[in-house]
Formats: structure tokens, C-alpha cells, sequence
């Protein structure tokens, strides 16, 4: 393999690119990212960015001095994938030949249909979206948060922070339920209250109103919630639409195996944009999550060096971490398979639960909340069972 | 300086003792029977090596997944950048002693800002 093309320039591609060199690769490396910016961590700009106690120097992932002797193609974005002549075609109108590709373009953030063009209306999945709701949220008021997901209520938590008057809006009964469950949900979305902040859940959004500047968000069931400023955390999807018509499988992302490869020969994706086949859970998933766009990369590379040759391991059960209100929670492995869940330290109302997912008697995820120590724990314990 | 730690047996392998010393140190028994230390607090953000995944001579912090080298403290990884410090361990009448490193430590920005007596 003498030219590997990595498509998308953040976590997951920068993850890409490091494996490569690690695992020998000496060839025309070229990464190929639409934003203007160096790889970046998201995570922060719900959090410290957002907050304005870390910088955008402090985002970078790259550290300093960090070679890999790629070369970059930043600001350009890929529009398709030709795999018999082995190209990507780019914004700009030129392509770029490889024998190897990497599909690392992530997920964008979810708009409220008829939110465009109303000042005051924030997504937020980059760093130029969060520049400009930080700067919104310096000036103070009244903020709605439509969905209390992760990134809702991270934003939600900081904003508390700032000083402003938060209201989050959420559709279903309780937040969180998908990846949590019911019960562990609400424990999480608990620490909106406790801070005072408003939680409506179980209502839709209707739309917003307002001239040019939204001014408040209108409820289904007729309540008009006053606004100054509106951030829209209703989910992402995953960036593959420039893959359309280019005979690779997708399904809610680029369907892939357990160890990235896609149905087309030399070409694997990672990251959020990835559909993996999970061993554990017997079927594909798409995890958004900061800690599978990190490692798993690494066997991706392996796959496409190897010219697919490779046996794939099983990957460990998906983990990912919040922060909110100054809780940290941690969650590992699959709510939706658990039969039972139990709280095994501290307390749901002490909002510092370690609380332990079973099917069958067998554990399946782990909640932490506040609990480092003991999550650690039964986080390996759950990679230690195959199923 | 030569800091007592605990005693060896009292510490099986695969598991880590934390010294509640300012900044804290940690000492590691490895799977391999080896025992080494490091500096307890990530570089990233604060959070606990002791709390972490070791595995073979790798701690991997329990919140972002960095890995350090107990050997040398190099981080693998984002999105901790900096590695830590490593400390000379000395096992003597069955007992660990920890010399300490006379390098400044790598802390990150929330702790680095408290000890200098701004925001934590
Ligand atoms: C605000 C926020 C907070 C988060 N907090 C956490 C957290 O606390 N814990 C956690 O586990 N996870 C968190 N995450 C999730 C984590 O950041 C993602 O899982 C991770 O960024 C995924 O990396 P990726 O490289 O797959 O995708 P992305 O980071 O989305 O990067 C994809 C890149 O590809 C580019 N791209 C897209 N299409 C094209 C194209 N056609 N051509 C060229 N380039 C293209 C995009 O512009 C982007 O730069 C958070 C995410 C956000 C947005
Ligand atoms: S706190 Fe250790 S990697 Fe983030």
C-alpha cells in the first residue's frame, strides 16, 4: 500500500493517522478534513471551553512537535468516493488517488427544521459553533435547551454556571433514557433540579418564535417558554451522504465490522461515523463516543494494512464520560440489554450511585456516578466477559 | 526524600497504593511482580492513576483513557499531553520506600491553578 487517504480530520482521523505510522505504514499519508482548524477535542466545548477556563490552544490533540509527516488538506471537503478509480473527489474540484481509505467524517448535529436564519438559535458540534455560543452566553439572559441528552445537559450545567436562567425541554418522559434507562435517567437528569434548573419533559417543540432574534420556544401542548437564547441538542447524524452512490453499504452510518472493515475492499471507517458490528451485542451499532473514535482506529489500520487478512478482536464494551454540575458520570457497555439494574454504592439521591446493569444475573453495563474508583472496577470485569 | 510507602505484602499484584502526600504519588504492583511509582494526579485533568487500568507496565487513567508508562511516565495518547513523573521505588526488609522526584510535576491546569491559590 504505497497512498492512504484519511477522510475527516479530527479525533478519529488523527487516531487513524498515528495508528498508520505506528504500525509501520511509510507511505503518502494525506488527511482530509472540511474545517480550517488542526484536529481539535470536542468535549471540552460543552464543558471548560464553554465555560471559558480552557483555551483553544489547550484543544489541540496534536502535541507539540508532533510529525507525522502527512500531508494536510484542510477547509476542503470531500463530495464522493470512486472506488474503481481509487479517488476522492474534493469541493475544490480535485482528487485525490489512494490504494487505502479511511471514512473518519463523524456526525454533524441535528438542526430544529425551521430554526434557520433566527439569531439567538445554536447546534453545537464544533469549534466555531461553540465560539459563538460562548460568546452569546457571556451576555447572560434566559436560555432554553431543546433535548435533554449528554450534550443538553452538559450545556445546560455550564450555562447554570454563568449564571444564567436555564430551562431544559425534552420530548420524551425522562431524559437520558435511551442510553441510561428509565430509572438511571432520571437519577442523572436529577441534577438539573437540584440546581435549579427547569426540567420539562414530555412535551414536543411546536417551533420558535421571533422576528429576527428568537424570542421564545413554543410547546405542543401551547406554553410559550421565553427565551434570549435557544441551543438545539436533539442528537447528530453521521456525515456520510458524499459516500452516496459510492457502492459502499451504509446504514445509519458506514456499516461496518468489528474491526472497521466496509463492504468495499481497502476502504474502513471509524469513529462516529462508523456502524460497527458489535460481538457482544450480536448486531452493528453507531457509538458517539470520544473513547471509540480514540482506540478503535487502531484496529481498523491493522485491517487495512493487512488487506483484511487480520482476525478482529473484540473491542471493550463502549464507554463514555459526562460532566455536569460538577459530577462526573461514567457509563459503560449496553442499558438497553440489562433486565435489572442495582444500585451498588452510594445512593441515587446522594447523586453519587455506582449502579450495576444484569441480564440474567450477568453484568451488562455500569453506571458511576462520582465513583471512579469502584467504576473502574466493574468496567474491566464487563471486558473480561466475552459473550 | 524517602517516603515508607507500605509494605510490599500488602500490596497484590495488579493493584496500586496511593501515598496522600501533596501531590500524591502512586506505587504500582505489576502482574509481573514488578513495583514502580509515578505521580498520582493525570496530567489531563484531575483524576486518580490509582483509580486507573493497569495493565502490564501501562496505568491508563480511569476518566479519558490516556495511558502513562510506569517506567518512564510517557503518555501515549490525548488527551493528556504531559507525562508524569516517575519515583525511585526501594524495596528494603519487605517494606516499599518511594524517593521522590526532585523534577517539578506535570500537573494539570485545575490543581496547578488551586496550589497557586487561584480558582479551583
Ligand atoms: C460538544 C461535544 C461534547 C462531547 N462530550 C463528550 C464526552 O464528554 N464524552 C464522550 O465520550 N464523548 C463526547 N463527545 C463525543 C466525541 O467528541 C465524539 O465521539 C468524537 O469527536 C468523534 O470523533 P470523530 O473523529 O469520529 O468525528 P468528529 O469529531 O465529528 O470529526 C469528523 C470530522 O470530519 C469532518 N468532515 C465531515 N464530513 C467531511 C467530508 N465530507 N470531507 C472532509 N471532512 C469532513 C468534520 O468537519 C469533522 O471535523 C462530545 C461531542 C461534542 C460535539
Ligand atoms: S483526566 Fe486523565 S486522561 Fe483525562
Amino acid at each position: 500500500m504505497r497512498t492512504v487517504a484519511v477522510v475527516g480530520a479530527s479525533l478519529a482521523g488523527l487516531s487513524a493517522a498515528r495508528s498508520l505510522r505506528k504500525q509501520g505504514f511509510d507511505g503518502r499519508l494525506v488527511v482530509i478534513g472540511d474545517e480550517l482548524h488542526r484536529p481539535y477535542d470536542r468535549p471540552p466545548l460543552s464543558k471548560e471551553f464553554l465555560a471559558g477556563t480552557l483555551g483553544e490552544a489547550e484543544l489541540a490533540l496534536e502535541t507539540d512537535g508532533e510529525d507525522l509527516a502527512a500531508e494536510w488538506l484542510l477547509g476542503t471537503r470531500a463530495t464522493g468516493l470512486d472506488h474503481t478509480a481509487r479517488t476522492v473527489r474534493l469541493t475544490d474540484g480535485h482528487e485525490v488517488r489512494a490504494d487505502g481509505f479511511v471514512i473518519a467524517t463523524g456526525a454533524v448535529a441535528r438542526a430544529l427544521p425551521g430554526s434557520e436564519g433566527l439569531a439567538g438559535v445554536h447546534t453545537l458540534r464544533t469549534l466555531d459553533d461553540a465560539r459563538a455560543l460562548r460568546d452569546e452566553l457571556a451576555r447572560g439572559g434566559r436560555l432554553v435547551v431543546i433535548g435533554g441528552g449528554f450534550i443538553g445537559a452538559e450545556v445546560a450545567s455550564t450555562a447554570y454556571t454563568l449564571g444564567l436562567e436555564v430551562t431544559v425541554v425534552e420530548a420524551a418522559s425522562t431524559p437520558l433514557a435511551g442510553p441510561l434507562g428509565d430509572t438511571m435517567g432520571a437519577v442523572v437528569s436529577g441534577l438539573h433540579a437540584d440546581h435549579g434548573v427547569r426540567l420539562l419533559c414530555g412535551v414536543g417543540v411546536k417551533g420558535l418564535s421571533g422576528e429576527h432574534r428568537v424570542d421564545a420556544v413554543l410547546l405542543e401542548d401551547g406554553r410559550s417558554i421565553p427565551a434570549d437564547i435557544v441551543v438545539v441538542g436533539v442528537g447528530a447524524r453521521p456525515c456520510v451522504e458524499w459516500l452516496a452512490g459510492s457502492g459502499i453499504a451504509l446504514d445509519n452510518g458506514v456499516k461496518c465490522g468489528a474491526d472497521g472493515r466496509t463492504s468495499l475492499a481497502g476502504v474502513v471507517a471509524v469513529g462516529d461515523c462508523a456502524n460497527w458490528y458489535d460481538p457482544r451485542a450480536g448486531h452493528h451499532r453507531r457509538v458517539e463516543h470520544w473513547t471509540g473514535a480514540r482506540e478503535r482506529p487502531e484496529a481498523a489500520v491493522a485491517t487495512l494494512l493487512a488487506g483484511g487478512a487480520v482476525e478482529p478482536g473484540v473491542p471493550r464494551p463502549p464507554y463514555f464520560w459526562s460532566d455536569q454540575y460538577g459530577v462526573r458520570i461514567q457509563f459503560a457497555g449496553h442499558a438497553a440489554e440489562a433486565d435489572s439494574v442495582t444500585v451498588e454504592a452510594g445512593s441515587a439521591e446522594g447523586r453519587d450511585v455506582l449502579a450495576v446493569y444484569r441480564r440474567a444475573g450477568r453484568p451488562v453495563a455500569v453506571l458511576g456516578m462520582n465513583q471512579p474508583r469502584l467504576f473502574m472496577r466493574v468496567r474491566k470485569e464487563l471486558a473480561a466477559t466475552t459473550s | 526524600m524517602m517516603i515508607p510507602a507500605c509494605r510490599l505484602a500488602d500490596l497484590p499484584r495488579g493493584e496500586a497504593f496511593r501515598l496522600d502526600i501533596d501531590p500524591p504519588v502512586s506505587v504500582f504492583h505489576t502482574d509481573d511482580g514488578e513495583v514502580f511509582a509515578i505521580d498520582d494526579t493525570c496530567t489531563h485533568q484531575d483524576a486518580s492513576l490509582a483509580d486507573g487500568w493497569l495493565e502490564g507496565c501501562e496505568v491508563e487513567c480511569p476518566l479519558h483513557a490516556s495511558k502513562f508508562d510506569l517506567r518512564t511516565g510517557a503518555v501515549d495518547s490525548p488527551p493528556a499531553k504531559l507525562p508524569v513523573r516517575t519515583h525511585e521505588v526501594v524495596v528494603e526488609d519487605g517494606m516499599i520506600y518511594v524517593r521522590l522526584s526532585t523534577d517539578a510535576p506535570n500537573l494539570p491546569p485545575c490543581i496547578s491553578a488551586r496550589l497557586a491559590g487561584g480558582p479551583a
